[in-house]
């Protein structure tokens, strides 16, 4: 039925944590699990590793069957090769850092540990302090012996549970990279649960959205943050610019959609399959809102034009986030960013005119909220 | 002072850690890890002990442990004694009230330990009993030594119910506790003294211990 190469997952309940799930992970590949939390990542994750067991469902690695409800096979947790870094890194309090990773390691004949131990402390970078123990390793450390760890028991699947959110940031930015760096080093499948969009863009090859239990789409991370399936899932990956508008007509000839808009005609990528006067959500990912500049109008100005107001004009490190109010309508603001130096050039201040293009190969259409993200 | 009755005492409280350092570490984790229907009233029934007054506990043990009783005649059937007033009768009754001094302590030794670092035991391929032996015992050992220490110091100084069930045989029944009773009752002050600060000096000794050990706890998971 399904490949035997990787992870497949499929969970169903309806209490007490309620599970409609169903994902899967290939070998070398990164998944990451994102959501809201409370979603039910860490159910799912536990129920790979075998500390929660769903009502019904199946969990295969490899080919191999570790739970399957209607068969009545549940593998116990011990005996499923799961390498799990916990969010509290879980580590053993009352061992050291090498003791942490070679007590993983259960499998193997005991004179190869402690080699295969300090080999794997040198592999996360914590050569030299290896006779330490938790409690005298700093946040980032213990997630390192936490990795080491979860290596340590070879694993058919490598299980990553919100592992940078302890962490401060620059210690975050610094793991992140290293988990990229580790990818080369690992031929299992990897479910990274996060709830960080940037923290999946980074390092993962494909992203499952969850949210009360269910998966709602799978995809590259770059197609699910700009093409989502729904008004729910758009929310989810925080695409600010969702609205609601009406198919006002196809032009096949330019290859384009017509979407009625606050008071606008808007130009949006086909879609002919949408009948017209047909109510749909769309959405517009931040890059695709064009700055109409001052000083040196563009070609791209006639594409979808917008004016408005700008309402608010936040600047974080060299970002300036802008929020801009058509004046069709000031009740649906667009929201982009532009470089800070973008922003004073221009005078991006609130309560100044401003006009922006919006692209529209980004502009992507789908069935309106209610009618199908919507649980019945 | 009553040799006899201490080592008597001694032996006593040797037995009823023996059999309650098991009984113990079950049902702690059990209380500590798992959910049951009916687990509010097994927590009660564990404390009870703990209200119930010494004779009135002694009372019912009596009873139940009695010729009459069914456990009183399968045990008679069983070993050609009777369970009441032997030393034997005295453990079982030892074990029993002081169920909630050895439980209690190594509860809340294995709750202290967070739930993730037991997932992450099985997660290391551990088994059920590896991980009890590598990573609870080790580090809720404080509470089952507190749990120990105070089962001990309190089956010496037992009165109530070790009178009820055990009465006052000399090398049989007769705890220091009782020997004391009886010195007082017999005017010899300075045997009665001897014996108070000795079982006093244990009792203290037991306290401070359990309290190193409690600190240890939030120094070791703090």
């Amino acid at each position: 039925m399904s490949p035997p190469e990787g992870l497949h997952v499929r969970l169903s309940q309806e209490a007490p944590i309620p599970l409609e799930a169903e994902l899967s992970c290939a070998a070398g590949e990164i998944l990451a699990l994102v959501g809201p939390s409370g979603g039910g990542k860490s159910t799912v994750l536990r129920s790979v590793a075998g500390s929660y067991r769903p009502a019904v469902g199946r969990v295969e690695v490899e080919g191999e069957t570790w739970f399957d409800s209607e068969a009545g096979i549940s593998l116990p947790a011990h005996r499923r090769r799961v390498g799990m870094v916990f969010q509290s890194y879980a580590l053993f309090p009352h061992m050291t850092a090498l003791g942490n990773v070679m007590a993983a390691m259960g499998h193997m004949p005991a004179p190869e540990r402690d080699e295969r131990g300090r080999a794997l402390l040198e592999l996360v970078h914590l050569a030299g302090l290896e006779e330490r123990r938790p409690a005298e390793l700093s946040g980032g450390q213990q997630q390192r012996v936490a990795v080491a760890r979860a290596l340590a028991r070879q694993p058919r699947v490598l299980l990553l549970d919100e592992p940078f959110s302890a962490v401060d940031k620059a210690t975050r930015q610094r793991l992140t990279r290293e988990i990229a760096d580790l990818r080369r080093v690992l031929s299992m499948p990897v479910v990274l649960v996060t709830h960080d969009l940037d923290e999946a863009r980074m390092l993962a090859d494909r992203m499952t959205v969850l949210h009360r239990g269910r998966t709602l789409q799978t995809g590259t991370p770059e197609e699910v943050t700009t093409r989502p399936v729904s008004a729910e899932v758009a929310r989810l990956v925080e695409l600010r610019n969702l609205f609601e508008g009406r198919v006002a007509g196809h032009d096949p000839a330019a290859g384009r959609t017509m979407l009625a808009w606050a008071g606008l005609t808007i130009e949006a990528a086909p879609r002919p399959e949408l009948a017209i006067g047909e109510s749909v959500s769309w959405v517009l990912p931040d890059g695709y809102v064009v700055l109409h500049r001052r000083d040196r109008p563009s070609r791209g100005e006639h594409e979808n034009p917008v004016k408005g107001t700008v309402e608010a004009a936040l600047a974080i490190g060299q970002t300036a986030h802008i929020a801009l109010r058509p004046l069709s309508d000031p009740s649906l603001p667009i929201h982009f960013s532009v470089p800070l130096h973008v922003a004073q050039r221009n005078g991006l201040a609130p309560g100044v005119e401003a006009a922006v293009s919006l692209l529209a190969e980004g502009i992507h259409l789908m069935p309106p909220a209610g009618r199908r993200d919507e649980r019945g | 002072m009553d040799w006899t009755a201490l080592w008597l005492s001694l032996r006593l409280a040797g037995v009823t850690i023996l059999f309650l350092l098991p009984l113990g570490i079950w049902a702690g984790r059990l209380l500590a890890y798992r959910d049951f229907p009916g687990k509010g009233l097994a927590e009660a029934l564990v404390a009870l002990p703990l209200v119930l007054p010494p004779t009135v506990f002694g009372y019912y043990l009596l009873v139940a442990f009695g010729a009459a009783s069914p456990l009183g005649q399968l045990w008679q059937s069983v070993f050609g004694t009777p369970l009441v007033f032997t030393f034997e009768g005295l453990v079982a009754a030892s074990i029993l009230f002081n169920i909630p001094f050895a439980v209690q302590p190594m509860q809340r030794g294995f709750e202290a330990i967070p739930a993730e670092v037991r997932e992450a035991a099985a997660c290391c391929g551990m088994s059920p009993w590896q991980a009890l032996a590598k990573v609870e015992l080790p580090l809720a050992w404080p509470g089952i030594l507190t749990g120990m220490v105070l089962s001990f110091a309190h089956t010496l100084g037992e009165f109530g119910i070790v009178l009820m069930v055990g009465g006052s045989i000399p090398g049989e029944t007769r705890t220091v506790a009782i020997a004391i009773y009886d010195r007082v009752q017999a005017f010899d002050d300075a045997a009665a003294a001897e014996m108070s600060s000795l079982l006093l000096a244990i009792s203290l000794a037991a306290i401070a211990l359990t309290f190193a050990f409690s600190r240890r706890i939030g120094r070791r998971l703090g």
